[in-house]
């Protein structure tokens, strides 16, 4: 999972399988920060504009 | 007692009735979890595991509620990739009964592993040449997305959408909705495919092995487009169970047929490759590897060309010609009945792939091996409906589910005003 654990090799297999799933986990980790700070600054600024 | 929570505008059924209803699933429930701790606290001699089935009644149900919970995942990339703007309609209750399928299949999981301690070494020691370490990373990766996709139905909730910061949240998350919807066709692929993968490269399986596309065969192909086409029709079932128990008009009409007509279409084009591939398979794949069709079919209890049939024509081909067929589609009980055969057909589908394959012999010494679930096996199996009845009751009664709800139920007079 992590290249400092014992099994990990710099090998192709690796680095796509690895790749994949750290692209997605980045994303969703992202996606959800970007969420959560905006939310937090709507709310400190909120113009009770927002809705959906 | 609890009217504040209730959306605005939407009636439901008394608090007492709703508590009877849920006790009464939630006994189903508790059986379940009791099966469960024991396969827990015993072991996994409470199941009727041997050398042949090394992954109990389980593998299926985990199979079975992937593939039904692929409506989700295709729902969404047709809402917010494809921009069908319709089926905002359903997308809502789509997600949640995605999200209860894949925390079903990751409880499954757990209790199939036998020691859920370990869950984590799947990750932490991942053997990167395994499918099914992918069909793991995918999966976790995915409930995480239904989560994300579902956090903000519960966020409209009538009190908690008065919070000002779960408000903004709610509607930040609308906002990337898409992002998060790609991400989670992604995975879906990778996931639903790596599940047919599995089946199609045990070369020493010849009822299972299946030739391919680079490192792919092509059951994985057949797993990803089976689910996204069958996994509609498993919304569309619970919708209309949904509306036949709280006797009230959910989704409109034209969103129903739509989402219906792709399904169809989708069940259709999948039917063709699976047929094209089951008799390329049993002309020339089989026959290869030293096998005929009928060693697969005959000389054994219980799998006979029944289950084929049953599968290909009776809940595959039949129920993709209903749905793609206009007047049938737009029919009430014809188009009932189409979902309730594709649902069946998908879940057939998956228990051939699973449980067949370990049941034909492979070696000129081997008998056939039958699988009799124990008690434990099928309560935990039960333990997911039951848990999804609850969370679809809760979810209907606290929550903004179902858009058209307040539309659709208007009393006559209050329409005409």
């Amino acid at each position: 999972m992590f290249p400092f654990i014992f099994e990990w090799i710099w090998d192709i297999g690796h680095l796509l399988f690895f790749g994949g799933f750290w692209y997605a986990v980045g994303i969703l980790g992202a996606g959800m920060t970007y969420c959560i700070a905006k939310a937090a600054w709507d709310t400190m600024n909120d113009s009770g504009e927002s809705h959906h | 007692m609890d009217a504040a929570l209730i959306p605005e505008g939407a009636k439901r059924c008394s608090f007492p009735k709703f508590m009877l209803g849920i006790a009464i699933v939630g006994a189903v429930l508790l059986w379940g979890v009791y099966a469960m701790l024991l396969c827990w606290f015993k072991g996994l001699n409470q199941t009727n595991m041997n050398d042949y089935y090394g992954f109990a009644l389980w593998i299926w149900a985990d199979l079975a509620v992937i593939a039904v919970g692929g409506g989700a995942f295709f729902t969404g990339l047709l809402k917010y990739i494809f921009k069908i703007d319709e089926l905002k309609n359903i997308i809502n209750f789509a997600v949640i009964i995605g999200f209860i399928c894949y925390s079903s299949a990751l409880l499954i999981l757990a209790i199939d592993i036998g020691q859920p301690l370990r869950g984590w070494f799947i990750f932490w020691h991942a053997n990167v040449h395994s499918m099914l370490t992918e069909v793991a990373f995918c999966l976790s990766c995915y409930f995480a997305v239904l989560t994300i996709e579902f956090i903000p139905n519960i966020l409209e909730n009538r009190q908690l959408n008065k919070v000002p910061f779960f408000h903004h949240l709610a509607h930040n998350m609308h906002g990337v909705m898409a992002i998060f919807a790609a991400t989670g066709a992604f995975l879906s692929f990778f996931h639903q495919g790596s599940l047919g993968g599995v089946a199609g490269v045990m070369y020493g399986r010849p009822f299972a092995f299946r030739e391919g596309l680079l490192i792919w065969p092509w059951s994985f192909f057949l797993f990803t487009w089976s689910a996204a086409a069958f996994g509609p029709c498993f919304t569309l079932l619970v919708t209309r169970v949904t509306e036949a128990v709280t006797g009230k008009k959910l989704v409109k009409d034209n969103v129903v047929h739509l989402l219906a007509k792709i399904s169809g279409w989708m069940i259709f084009t999948y039917m063709i490759a699976k047929i094209i591939d089951t008799l390329y398979w049993a002309k020339i794949t089989a026959p290869g590897l030293g096998f005929e069709l009928s060693h697969f079919y005959t000389s054994n209890g219980f799998y006979g060309y029944w289950i084929l049939v049953l599968e290909v024509i009776v809940c595959g081909v039949i129920p993709g010609l209903l749905l793609i067929t206009k007047t049938t589609r737009e029919n009430p009980t014809f188009r009932l009945i189409a979902i309730v055969l594709a649902v069946i057909g998908v879940c057939i589908n998956r228990w051939v792939m699973v449980l067949q394959i370990m049941a034909v012999p492979v070696m000129p010494f081997d008998t056939w091996a039958l699988y009799i679930p124990s008690w434990q096996e099928v309560a935990t199996t039960i333990l997911p409906v039951a848990y999804g009845i609850i969370l679809i009751a809760v979810a209907y009664r606290y929550l903004p589910v179902f858009p058209q709800e307040l539309e659709l139920n208007r009393r006559p007079e209050a329409r005409e005003s």
